[in-house]
């Protein structure tokens, strides 16, 4: 009997205690979550390079994974999200980018750094993205790299045939439904009932990684769009009225959305990873002190001494100062915004150099100055430092040094004014048309703004917005290695920043992503 | 007898046997039925761990206890902040064995192998907090021959040398974003195994009337110092190869030492009351310091643990001679500080209760069984001492655990 009773009782207890799992009060699980007032069953993206998960130059199969719309479209599925097909890059079989046509590469591969060499330099191999390859379909993510606002309401922009002719986007092409289908007619074809819209950034940003060699049609009062060059400012009035017909169209059947601002383009590390004044002693010197102090005395007896002189009796003695063995040295650029002085130092050079030679001297150096703190070397003029320009003889054979940087080079602060104005008129258009018809503002530009100094993020990070710098900021670059673009990492700040966006104006409740578990750049042992 | 049973349902519906941090209070199955309560029981060998004094006490000549438990350690993780959920479920198996002998009537000698520390913790590999921990092993056995010397009938003194054995495998991935060229991430797996370390417990024990015990017990720190252990790499790439290269680490895991001191009631002649205070010096576990012998960078992880208290009590009641039943709750504090909430070691306050029997087949052979139930409250909390590139970045959320051990014995006495 007494056996019998334990024996009930212990199996009793057995079950008991196999039933005790630790269960939480508020268990998380998808149904925490909610989409409030938007509805995210068809979600739709457009925008340009940044929508379309563009990184370290190009777009690749790997990289397009963990474009913001694609991670945002993980989180929607949370709450009730459907399905989010990308333009396919399934040839790109090696993960490389780039593109071909007809067989030609036409764009370089994915740049990665080369652990044994140190740069930055385009993977090794041969792209296979084939522009002609026409996928013909609209796509939920139609990020097209490249895009300004207005290629998104122009015929053609998809036609294979242009490509050749600068007139088509070779992206676009690939995926267009026709060669005469807009950007736009795809994205409204797949019936958004949610949406994102981050163009405008190339009405600015093509004209600042140009080095400011385009046009600014705010200054022209240019308002034909079809007539502008590739690296052009859009006149701010063309920009909203585009803008606002793309908005129109994207909520005409009530679909709800976000736009994001244009980001302060010249805040990027395209702009702030190279000094104006790089030219120590050692730079000069090849590593070797003594010798670049001896080069430097030899540049100030030759030639910034006379020049300083030559500039001095013209009242322009400020453009030229010599040379000091301490600290960094200023590059040499010519500002195409300064009176130009080419006769007058021809006159004062022609004494000592004869007429042919201070007239090349003259015209060389006649709007030549250095660099300021000002002004805003481009990434890419990097590797521009010191090289020969075409044609010109030694010793005047150093760009940067003994040779002018080039407009292309430099963004100077006139360009930099027009590029800061074209963007605040952009984002004012973009917010009111947003407020006018009750969409979320996503503000990427205040964010990037924030990067410079430093952002702390949920996950207890500082991110930045500078360019890789090696193992000290491994954990924090949230830019690709084109200095331009995030990598995985930036893009989840950005899908993070517009979720909590949603989140707030749409009375939504959607889970955000760890930033710092996303992958960095891209670092291989040799290439 | 229905009273009894009722009792025991009691206790069972209750809460929980672990203690803080990765001590394992499971070192008998009588005294664990009793909620892990000790000093002051002379009810079986298993009294050679709670208190060596005691052992000159038991009647018989010679005394032995066998036992193991099954404990099953469940912890659930989530973070509503990313939609993180997570769990880990481990198995572990503590035993132990006492034999004590009466050498005469004022001496007695016994040796003890038991187990009361270890940690067994396996996360899925790559789990949001794989940066912390991917898994951990922490084996320790504790071998220790022991005197007792019955100063008079109401005093008696005891204690012995310890020697610990222990092996510790951890793993953990280097930080939360490096991966190898085909997007594995990159761990560090640490394996230490052999390591040796000696130390000691002493006790007494004073019956100052008939009914009463008081026993006292201190248990001292031993540290296991890890040396030569491997460290192995995995998937790192290849540019982070000529850091992160297979070596060999060495590292110190303290033991704490642990004072008890108690009382025993008889309130009956069958029915015994139990009380037990444990303190256990966690301060001594400063950090997890793992020195590598080339040149990656020593690892130094905070854990800055606190002394903590344990209460106890427990009950016994004596049926016939066939069975006895018991049951016992204690409270156990965490030795983690606010902060320091590591998943390695998913441990908050908890309150355990316990149960069990021994069935007497006969005079000399009894099988004891018993369980334990520790019960957690859920806790939101976070390690807050991992970096990166020089940034604190906390790792937390919600953790609730749950411990369940069912045990069983054998007493031999004669």
């Amino acid at each position: 009997m007494m056996k019998n009773k334990f024996i009930y009782f212990a199996v009793l207890a057995a079950l008991g205690f196999a039933s005790c799992e630790p269960e939480f009060e508020n268990e998380v699980t998808n149904a925490s979550y909610s989409a409030g007032e938007a509805d995210f069953s068809t979600y739709v993206a457009v925008g340009n390079s940044l929508t379309a998960g563009y990184m370290d130059g190009t777009v690749s199969r790997g990289g397009q994974m963990y474009s913001y719309p694609n991670l945002l479209a993980q989180k929607f599925a949370v709450v009730g999200g459907g399905a989010f097909e990308q333009p396919s890059y399934a040839d790109d079989v090696n993960n490389l980018g780039g593109l071909t046509l007809g067989g030609m590469q036409i764009a370089g591969t994915r740049l990665v750094i080369d652990f044994s060499a140190g740069g930055p330099e385009p993977i090794a191999g041969t792209p296979t993205i084939e522009v002609s390859n026409l996928q013909a379909k609209a796509y939920n993510n139609m990020g097209v790299p490249g895009a300004k606002s207005f290629h998104l309401l122009a015929p053609g922009y998809g036609n294979l045939a242009g490509v050749a002719l600068g007139q088509a986007n070779p992206y676009f092409v690939r995926h267009a439904t026709s060669p005469t289908a807009t950007v736009l007619g795809d994205a409204m074809s797949k019936n958004p009932t949610f949406f994102t819209n981050w163009i405008g950034a190339n009405d600015v940003l093509a004209f600042a990684t140009s080095g400011g060699v385009g046009v600014d049609h705010n200054v022209t009062g240019n308002l034909d769009p079809s007539t502008y060059g590739g690296n052009d400012i859009t006149n701010t009035n063309v920009f909203a009225s585009v803008y606002s017909s793309i908005v129109n169209t994207l909520t005409s059947n009530g679909a709800k959305g976000v736009v994001a601002t244009v980001p302060s383009v010249t805040a990027i590390p395209f702009f702030t990873t190279v000094p104006y004044n790089p030219l120590t002693s050692s730079v000069l010197g090849g590593g070797n002190t003594a010798v670049g102090d001896a080069t430097i005395a030899q540049l100030n007896a030759q030639l910034y001494g006379p020049l300083k002189q030559a500039l001095t009796a013209f009242g322009a003695g400020s453009r030229i100062n010599l040379l000091s063995t301490t600290g960094g040295n200023p590059l040499l650029i010519k500002d195409e915004s300064l009176t130009n002085l080419s006769a007058q130092l021809t006159a004062a050079f022609t004494p000592s150099l004869g007429a042919p030679t201070a007239a090349f001297y003259g015209s060389v150096f006649g709007q030549a100055r250095q660099a300021t703190a000002q002004d805003l070397v481009l990434l890419t003029t990097r590797s521009a430092i010191g090289t020969a320009p075409v044609g010109v003889p030694a010793p005047l054979d150093k760009y940067g040094i003994t040779y002018p940087l080039e407009d292309k080079h430099i963004l100077i602060p006139t360009e930099k004014t027009a590029i800061a104005d074209a963007t605040t008129e952009y984002n004012n258009a973009i917010r009111a048309i947003a407020a006018s018809k009750g969409l979320a503002v996503a503000d990427m530009n205040a964010i990037m703004n924030r990067l410079v100094s430093g952002l702390r993020l949920e996950d207890g990070q500082i991110y930045t917005a500078n360019y890789f710098a090696g193992t000290s900021n491994i954990s924090t670059v949230l830019f690709s290695l084109d200095g331009v673009h995030p990598n995985p990492r930036g893009y989840a700040v950005i899908a993070n920043e517009i979720i909590k966006v949603i989140n707030m104006h749409y009375k939504a409740k959607l889970p955000i992503y760890e930033v710092g578990g996303f992958p960095g750049v891209t670092i291989l042992g040799s290439n | 007898m229905r009273k009894l049973l009722s009792l025991t349902l009691l206790a069972l519906a209750g809460t929980s046997a672990f203690a803080g941090g990765y001590r394992v209070s499971l070192q008998g199955q009588k005294q664990l039925a009793m909620g892990h309560t000790g000093v002051a029981v002379v009810n079986s060998a298993e009294v050679l761990f709670f208190n060596p004094a005691g052992m000159a006490f038991l009647e018989d000549k010679f005394n032995a206890s066998v036992g193991a438990n099954a404990l099953f350690a469940k912890t659930k993780f989530q973070n509503e902040t990313y939609n993180w959920q997570n769990s880990t479920d481990n198995l572990g198996t503590p035993f132990n064995v006492y034999a004590s002998y009466k050498i005469n009537k004022w001496l007695s000698a016994g040796i003890a192998v038991y187990t009361p520390y270890g940690s067994k913790v396996e996360w899925d590999q790559d789990w949001q907090g794989s940066h912390l921990v991917n898994n951990i092993d922490l084996k320790a056995i504790y071998v220790q021959p022991t005197i007792s010397l019955k100063v008079s009938d109401e005093f008696a003194i005891g204690g012995g040398p310890i020697y610990v054995t222990g092996s510790v495998t951890f793993d953990r991935n280097l930080n939360r974003s490096l991966t190898d060229e085909n997007g594995n991430r990159s761990d560090v797996n640490l394996e230490a195994k052999g390591i040796s370390a000696w130390g000691y417990t002493a006790g007494f024990m004073f019956n100052p009337c008939k009914d009463l015990r008081l026993g006292v017990n201190y248990r001292s720190e031993i540290i296991m110092e890890a040396r030569g252990g491997d460290a192995t790499f995995n998937d790192v790439p290849v540019f982070a190869q000529g850091t992160y290269s297979n070596t060999t680490f060495n590292a110190d895991l303290p033991l704490p030492a642990e004072l008890t001191a108690g009382l025993s009631f008889n309130v009956t002649k069958k029915w015994m009351i139990a009380f037990d205070f444990n303190r256990t010096m966690w301060s001594a576990y400063k950090s997890l310091t793992v020195d590598f012998d080339n040149n990656v960078p020593t690892s130094v992880n905070a854990r800055n643990y606190h002394d903590t208290n344990t209460f106890r009590v427990g009950t016994q009641y004596v049926v016939n001679d066939k069975f006895t039943f018991r049951a016992g709750w204690y409270k156990d504090e965490s030795p983690i500080s606010a902060g320091y909430f590591a998943p390695e070691t998913p441990r908050n306050d908890s309150m355990g209760y316990t149960g069990g029997l021994t069935y007497q087949i006969n005079k000399k052979l009894g099988v004891d069984a018993s369980f334990l139930y520790l019960h957690f409250d859920e806790i939101d909390a976070s390690y807050d001492h991992y970096t990166e590139n020089g940034n604190v970045i906390p790792f937390g959320g919600t953790y609730k655990s749950s411990v369940f051990s069912p045990g069983i014995g054998l007493t031999y006495s004669f």
